[in-house]
């Protein structure tokens, strides 16, 4: 697509629903912009660099005024969206929005509904949350609004969330996410709290990975395999004395 | 009976030929939604009981048809005696026998029931003479109201199957693609696309299988002129899909249906049961080697899923939301293969082309939109229903010749073509043309052929609100223009009704306007400004007053007005008893006084009113 070819080239374009992990869905619209071509005589087409696929002998122009304006309107309907989220008041800033010219949102949470939650969950083949409702009452929900049967607990939704909305905890080995609460296994070694139960079993049904993999931390994996090397290099040692 | 050869095709059709044109007489009682909610299937029954009793000779009980709309919605129930043609409107079950006795008997008229000229005042014995049928030209609706949709014989006895029979014996796909390209036909739905160029287009792509689908999403408000054809005309709509699939080579179409229109499923099943069964979908059509299936899909209320990749991804079962639509539908469209969509009024339009020539259809017309278009006429017009007219005809010659004008003698205001996503024209607009490019120009659209017709008793901003208010509602919320931009404009357009707004928030309204135009994703964003701008365009001036003056010209934001009698009151009472909320108070003849602390502004005084004496400021 042509945004990664912009990328590529260190040409600087804002997105706020674009993640190297997902396919594109151009829904924060930020990417867009002009592209014209020789034989197109001076015609110009806004366009959204994360969807349009590169052609050959394509001119592109990344920040013509018009593109500037569409963006600043953008962020300006983020703005009165998100009053509160840190990500888009930087952004918005940065492209000279210091205040929204919309009223804001009296109940207004961060989400920026870039589906960046729902779409991760959909990679990982779950699907357990999706959007809800249409226009502007759509939130990312469980199905019914209830406790999500399919979620996991993997985390990938709160990870992935430009803005932090999705909450999140881990207390007395359990961890709690979409009101479900899910049992963390225990590092056998060290008894740190690693993934949750559910993961690791879905893991394990779908990759060829050994059956006791998650009994132990990814630490004390690490420290095993480095003493087991100390062992060889040791080994190694006596033999040549 | 299966016809799996174009001599059986033939001999069917003359066979029900005989017995629907051989019938001389014959009575259509029009069973569309709008009579039927008038109680037009009471009045069929008390036609079959009738005949049944009478036992006329010439007039057995097979004699009643019952049709799909006529177009005339307003004045229904409607029935039509064939071969005069004799028009009766708002027919009850107690009319029926008189007309047997009188008119079918007797070949008398019965006055009553007969339609009345507007203007003269006078009778008109049959529709060939009513200004609203007369001046149309029907293609698309051209068995609408002649025909039984539930009888397959009927369609094949007025011509059905007569083009896709032509195009599987005498014509090669390409050739079918050549006439629909050379008839300048442009898609119905609204976006104006060549038909042809589609077609052309999916039948290169190297994919297969390849889909045609129909699009019945019909959601504009007040447009109803796919489901009058869907419900009333189902096989000509099956034939324009198959004429498609033969030309791009397609073995399996969807028609996508709105379910709010229960009627036209019906209608659209029965239809496809009837063609499957006598073979006329299914394996190997007419005997050759074409073969094409078709599905209904119901939409469950979206209008989103109106717009074409969004209806294709409803069809697939994912939540209908549109995609970009960098790489075209016929490249890859439903289940990602080539895929053609097309309008219920294209495909039904189509068979005629084949039967009769893309010379024939490029004739009527203007150069660059030929042929004709079908429009539901709606809001404060005299004639509310159908029409189909020639592309180019004036919209003062579709509003006032044909349309009947205003109602009570009101000022026309503007005219709302094109749904949601067309405009309002105002009284200066109304000797344009009729077609694609001019309206578009115009600021407003063609869109899929809803009129809505507004009278000097409406306030443009308060249109503009309903409409935004609409594409609100209806915006999937995929992308951040269309769902926060137009949530906004809503908003400053609510404030402006209020008499709450100032000139910052208009120019906002077009600076924002511009943005959602450019940078939405799909038609829906891309277009939901248009109403607003359009209005801005040519009634600023209204804009103005309810910001600047706090008045509302049309009389309507209750913010911004009161209602008072003046001394010109006869006291008659009828707006005491209209009030609902108790609010006038007044003897017999004596002037009635509106109490303001009570008054909850509806207008239904003004309304009532016959001697102007309530005002509105």
């Amino acid at each position: 697509m042509l945004l990664d070819v912009l990328r590529r080239e260190g040409i600087d374009v804002p997105t706020l629903c674009d993640h190297p992990a997902l396919e594109p869905n151009g829904a924060c619209r930020l990417c867009m912009v002009e592209i014209t071509k020789a034989d197109w005589d001076g015609w110009k087409k806004s366009v959204t660099s994360c969807l349009y696929p590169v052609e050959d002998g394509l001119i592109v122009y990344t920040h013509s005024p018009e593109i500037l304006e569409i963006r600043r309107n953008i962020l300006d309907l983020y703005l009165a969206r998100c009053p509160n989220s840190d990500l888009i008041q930087k952004m918005a800033e940065e492209h000279g929005v210091l205040k929204t010219s919309f009223e804001t949102l009296p109940d207004g949470d961060n989400c920026i509904m870039c589906y960046a939650c729902t779409r991760v969950c959909e990679v990982l083949g779950k699907c357990a949350i999706s959007a809800v409702e249409r226009g502007h009452k759509k939130v990312i929900a469980s199905p019914m609004g209830d406790v999500p049967p399919d979620c996991i607990g993997c985390l990938s939704c709160a990870h992935i969330c430009p803005t932090d909305v999705i909450p999140w905890q881990d207390k007395n080995g359990t961890r709690t996410i979409w009101n479900k609460s899910f049992e963390l296994i225990s590092c056998k070694k060290c008894g740190k709290k690693t993934i949750t139960r559910d993961f690791a079993d879905y893991l394990l049904s779908k990759r060829n990975i050994p059956a006791n993999y998650f009994d132990i931390c990814d630490d004390c994996k690490r420290k095993d395999l480095a003493n087991k090397m100390g062992e060889l290099v040791d080994g190694a040692q006596e033999v040549t004395l | 009976m299966r016809i799996d050869s174009f001599p059986k095709l033939v001999k069917w059709r003359k066979e029900c030929g005989k017995e629907y044109t051989g019938r001389k007489r014959k009575v259509f009682v029009c069973l569309g939604e709008a009579c039927l909610a008038n109680g037009s299937q009471a009045v069929f029954d008390e036609f079959k009981k009738v005949l049944k009793k009478k036992k006329l000779a010439d007039v057995p009980v097979e004699a009643a048809y019952k049709t799909g709309c006529h177009g005339f919605c307003s004045l229904g129930p409607l029935v039509i005696l064939e071969p005069e043609g004799t028009f009766y409107t708002k027919v009850k079950p107690r009319d029926v026998e008189e007309i047997v006795e009188k008119t079918i008997v007797n070949g008398e008229h019965i006055d009553r029931l007969l339609y009345k000229d507007k203007e003269t005042k006078e009778r008109v014995p049959d529709h060939n003479h009513i200004p609203f049928y007369a001046r149309q030209h029907r293609i698309a609706l051209r068995n609408v109201g002649k025909i039984d949709p539930y009888r397959i014989e009927d369609y094949l006895a007025v011509g059905g199957y007569t083009a896709i029979a032509k195009a599987l014996k005498d014509m090669t796909p390409q050739q079918v693609i050549d006439e629909v390209l050379k008839s300048g036909l442009r898609g119905r739905g609204g976006g104006g696309f060549s038909t042809g160029r589609k077609w052309a287009t999916c039948a290169k792509v190297d994919d297969e299988p390849r889909y045609v689908i129909c699009n019945g999403d019909e959601g504009d408000p007040g447009a109803f002129m796919d489901r009058t054809t869907m419900g009333s005309d189902p096989h000509s709509v099956l034939e324009g899909m198959m004429l498609c699939a033969y030309a791009v080579g397609s073995k399996q179409g969807y028609i996508y249906v709105r379910e709010e229109y229960p009627l036209a499923v019906v209608t659209l099943q029965n239809a496809i049961d009837q063609a499957r069964e006598s073979g006329l979908l299914g394996e190997n059509i007419l005997g050759t080697d074409f073969s094409f299936d078709i599905k209904i899909n119901r939409g469950g209320g979206a209008f989103v899923c109106g717009e074409s990749s969004a209806l294709m991804k409803s069809i697939a079962g994912e939540v209908g939301e549109p995609r970009a639509k960098y790489i075209r539908s016929v490249v890859k469209g439903l289940f990602d293969k080539p895929t053609v969509l097309n309008n219920v009024e294209t495909f039904a339009t189509v068979p005629q082309i084949i039967e009769h020539g893309s010379k024939w259809f490029a004739g009527i017309g203007t150069k660059k939109s030929t042929g004709t278009k079908v429009f539901s006429l709606a809001g404060k017009i005299n004639n509310t229903g159908l029409v189909e007219v020639p592309m180019g005809i004036t919209l003062k010659e579709i509003i006032y010749e044909i349309g009947g004008g205003i109602p009570k003698k009101r000022t026309f205001k503007a005219v709302q073509t094109g749904g949601p996503s067309g405009g309002c024209l105002p009284a200066e607009k109304l000797d344009l043309q009729v077609d694609f490019d001019t309206l578009t120009d115009a600021g407003s659209m063609m869109g899929s052929g809803g009129m809505i017709i507004m009278d000097d008793r409406t306030c443009m901003v308060e249109v503009a609100r309903y409409f935004l208010n609409f594409l609100v509602m209806e915006s999937c919320g995929k992308c951040v223009p269309c769902r926060e931009g137009l949530y906004q404009l809503h908003k400053l357009c609510t404030k402006v009704c209020e008499g709450k707004g100032t000139m910052e928030d208009i120019d906002l309204m077009e600076k924002m306007s511009k943005t959602i135009q450019t940078a939405s994703l799909c038609g829906l964003g891309q277009s939901g400004p248009n109403p607003l701008l359009s209005t801005l365009k040519y009634f600023r001036d209204e804009f103005v007053a309810h910001v600047k003056d706090k008045k509302c010209p049309g009389g309507v934001c209750r913010d911004l007005i009161t209602f008072t009698i003046t001394d010109e009151c006869t006291g008659c009472m009828a707006c005491v008893k209209a009030c609902p909320v108790d609010a006038i108070s007044g003897e017999k003849k004596k002037v009635h006084t509106i109490d303001q602390s009570l008054c909850t502004k509806c207008g239904s005084c003004f309304d009532v009113c016959n001697f102007d004496s309530v005002k509105i400021s």
